[in-house]
């Protein structure tokens, strides 16, 4: 990488990073809940299994529950951790001579 | 029919009414000049509630509502198990791509995804082969959901196949063309509002005719035992290739355009957050209610052969005729915003990214819009013919479009935005490798690695992307600054 003294990165890209590993984060969770109680509790054979709400046991965890607690999790992880931030580039006028001319 | 016509006509009433709103717009942003962002992109101002409908309507498509219930329908809730894999992709999409995404779009003033390729990679290769790929995997998708959204109208409605192509084509056409992307958008959220409704509606009618959840299951038991498993019948739905649906329809969505262009078109990092909530909510009803619906109809109707078939069928047997207007909306509503989508994003490839910076450069904004409606309207009705009569290039086209623009998409998007070294060869050696390993597999019918092709698809063209980059000179430090300076 090109060492440039006056390169400093744009300070909104710590937080954006962050609230992108969260997503990761979650992501994977959802991955571990929905196999775990898919496949440990639905491995058996059919006439073993127990019912909730009418559902098959793995299939009311790894699928109902997994949906409902997740959105909630989102929920939660987005007011918790993600931040409000400007969008804008903040000296405009420069920003779009810059356009021009690369265009 | 008349009860099944009435929420259709309804329908119809409400999305002229949300065009005319966006042609407000267009018409001003038209005298600003600033028309292409307007039409493309809405001039970045969506809300939260608007970009979760857009996002999930968008990615939401006819398999969702016809041919994945259906299969629902022969493989039991193992296939529902595979439907909830979807869940992330309105978090994930914009939890990755997120406000960088956002932050770079405005930098360069980019209105589409090869904009910022085109700017990261400062590649003629990239542009060229990206366009290539949304214009001919767009177009055969397009006309893929024209022809899924005309026999479902026919099998429903009794009218004839083209009547309902061209109901569907002329609405189209008509809203985006005079609306542009805020129409697009806007009437994404009517339709996602109408799938919502619809799936309620089907999900309880079908349970209560079913005499509860309780009695279904031991119908479906009675019927075939697999059908309660997570393995589908006699082990269809192995372990090792349903987890690759968490990449083919979980991140993996990431990178496909049509999805991806939506993570610039926000207003503020307010209205992305509430987007993350909504459209996770949104998204993971709607899979897991028709697709149980589909289940469910394993015992309502028993024997159906074509799984195509099923949800046309349960709409027209179980729902009484209001409903069924009301279900049967859902999945037309499912079809039109995919398409509508589709139809802007390649309208702004053509008009965008090859012809003005191609062909003629020096194109002023009132040729642009000439152009980009033109472009809009020649495309529609492209799609239309190619509907009426399938060639048989775009029926083979797309199978691997969904999977053949994210092997072309995600890496190019995903490390241009997160690694600093990546570069064009490495973008243009990943694009290559992925959409022709993409192809092959399917062709083929491998499952590489014991799981879907994709999984196979995006860690070869990852490690394409990282030895080509790396054994090549490192991108300017231009570009750099650019995407990452202040």
């Amino acid at each position: 990488m090109h060492k440039e003294r006056n390169f400093q990165e744009d300070p909104r890209y710590r937080q954006a990073n962050k609230e992108a590993l969260i997503g990761i984060a979650i992501f994977i969770l959802n991955i571990i809940w929905w196999y775990v109680f898919a496949y440990g509790l639905g491995s058996g054979p059919p006439e073993d299994y127990s019912y909730i709400c009418g559902f098959p046991a793995w299939f009311f965890w790894s699928v109902i529950v997994n949906y409902v607690i997740f959105s909630f999790l989102i929920w939660g992880a987005v007011s918790f951790f993600f931040k409000d931030m400007p969008l804008e580039t903040k000296d405009k006028e420069v920003e779009k001579h810059n356009c021009q001319e690369e265009n | 029919m008349a009860p099944i016509i009435i929420p259709l006509a309804l329908y119809l009433v409400g999305l002229f009414l949300l065009t005319y709103y966006s042609s407000r717009y267009l018409n001003r942003a038209a005298l600003k000049g600033t028309f292409i962002e307007e039409y493309f992109i809405g001039g970045r101002s969506l809300g939260g509630f608007v970009l979760a409908m857009t996002l999930v309507a968008t990615y939401t498509s006819a398999s969702s509502f016809v041919g994945g219930p259906g299969m629902a329908y022969a493989q039991g809730l193992g296939w529902v198990l595979l439907s909830i894999t979807q869940l992330p992709t309105a978090y994930i999409t914009l939890a990755v791509l997120g406000k960088k995404f956002a932050i770079i779009s405005r930098k360069i003033n980019a209105l589409t995804l090869i904009d910022i390729l085109r700017h990261r990679y400062k590649s003629d290769f990239v542009v060229i082969i990206g366009s290539l790929s949304i214009i001919c995997f767009f177009v055969a998708i397009m006309t893929a959901q024209y022809i899924g959204g005309a026999r479902l109208f026919q099998a429903v409605t009794g009218y004839s196949y083209t009547v309902g192509l061209a109901i569907f084509a002329i609405a189209i056409l008509f809203y985006v063309t005079i609306g542009g992307f805020r129409a697009v958008a806007l009437s994404d959220s009517l339709q996602g509002a109408i799938m919502l409704i619809g799936t309620v509606v089907i999900l309880i009618i079908t349970i209560l005719r079913g005499g509860g959840v309780e009695n279904l299951m031991r119908g479906m038991y009675a019927v075939n035992p697999d059908l309660l498993t997570p393995f589908g019948v006699d082990g269809f739905i192995s372990q090792g290739w349903i987890m690759g649906f968490w990449v083919l329809v979980g991140i993996g969505v990431i990178g496909l355009p049509q999805v991806s262009i939506r993570a610039m078109s926000y207003k503020n990092s307010a209205s992305m957050h509430r987007a993350m909530i909504i459209g996770t909510f949104t998204v993971g009803f709607l899979m897991l209610g028709m697709h149980l619906v589909g289940t469910f109809g394993r015992v309502l109707l028993p024997g159906i052969e074509n799984p195509d078939l099923v949800m046309p069928r349960m709409t027209i047997e179980v729902l009484p005729p209001w409903a069924a207007g009301i279900f049967f909306a859902g999945p037309l509503a499912a079809i039109m915003s995919t398409v509508d989508s589709l139809l802007i994003m390649a309208s702004a490839t053509v008009v965008k990214d090859l012809y003005s910076n191609y062909i003629n450069p020096r194109t002023n904004n009132q040729q642009l819009q000439f152009y980009s409606l033109g472009i809009t309207a020649i495309l529609g009705v492209a799609a239309f013919l190619f509907a009426l009569n399938p060639p048989d290039f775009l029926v083979w086209l797309n199978l691997f479009a969904f999977g053949g623009l994210q092997a072309t998409f995600f890496w190019p998007t995903i490390l241009g935005l997160y690694w600093k070294r990546a570069n064009a060869y490495g973008a243009v050696a990943s694009m290559i490798s992925g959409t022709v390993s993409f192809i092959i597999f399917d062709t083929l019918s491998m499952r590489p690695l014991g799981s879907h092709h994709i999984v196979a698809t995006l860690l070869i063209a990852l490690a394409a992307f990282i030895i080509v980059s790396l054994s090549t000179p490192p991108p300017d430090h231009k570009i750099i600054h650019k995407f990452w300076g202040i």
